[in-house]
């Protein structure tokens, strides 16, 4: 299941959950309790934090005992990849149509 | 890794420098392959290319010409709903006609000073997109 742009670029909208994807991504997977350490809030706030990025498929979860760790998901930017690609498409679709212009400018 | 996110398309067409350049400069035809706008051939000139709304994009983009160097480099600001990023043009002529390069670029995570206003901070998020897609490959 893929999450859409746009819930995606919500849940990453906030600064906070941000930093936090950011730093799964950078450093694998880590626990709540490191991840509220990092992030300077509350342990709740991170929870919940992590919560809205599972919701949008961006991180899983994964307990051990006490502890629940998070990594990231990587399927889950694909539809940021994918948004990125559209100005990709946007572009070669108007070079087609520059030499479309060009090709009656002969005339 | 770069610092600059950018998107290249390069491309030989089977016509003079001369005639690419007035397609990418006289806003009628520009209007032709591109968009609506108000483009005028003037460093420091202040416009919009608009296109038809889409879902989650207004369809305006707003602009201001960086370089003109005819026949040979055309840039100008691309800013549209939070994305700030400048795209130039590069004419070569070639023996077959011209080679024309596009390239996009902008989305940098260092540009903290230009996301001011940015609502939606999806320059800095795509800076951010770029670290961790680096980070996962």
């Amino acid at each position: 299941m893929q999450a859409s742009t746009d819930s995606v670029f919500k849940a990453l909208g906030d600064p906070t959950r941000r930093a936090i994807f950011e730093k799964l991504s950078r450093e694998g997977e880590q626990t709540v309790h490191a991840l509220t350490d990092f992030a300077g809030v509350s342990q709740p706030a991170v929870s919940k934090h992590l919560g809205a990025l599972k919701l949008v498929g961006l991180v899983r979860d994964r307990r051990q005992g006490r502890e629940t760790h998070y990594s990231v998901e990587p399927d889950g930017l694909v539809p940021l990849i994918d948004w990125l690609g559209l100005y990709g498409a946007f572009w070669r679709d108007r070079f087609d149509r520059l030499e479309d212009l060009l090709k009656r400018m002969d005339q | 890794m770069t610092a600059t996110r950018s998107l290249v398309i390069e491309k030989e067409l089977a016509h003079p420098v001369g005639k690419v350049w007035r397609a990418l400069t006289q806003g009628a035809l520009i209007q032709e392959w591109l968009m609506d706008n108000d483009f005028q051939p003037q460093v420091g000139h202040k416009f919009t290319f608009r296109s038809t709304p889409m879902p989650n994009w207004n369809g305006v983009i707003d602009s201001e010409v960086l370089v003109v160097e005819p026949h040979k480099t055309l840039a100008y600001r691309w800013n549209s709903m939070g994305l700030q990023s400048v795209v130039v043009w590069t004419l070569v002529a070639t023996s077959g006609g011209t080679l024309v390069r596009m390239e996009q670029s902008g989305f940098r995570p260092d540009q903290e000073a230009n996301y001011q206003g940015a609502n939606y901070g999806w320059q800095k998020f795509i800076g951010g997109l770029e670290r961790v897609v680096a980070g996962l490959q």
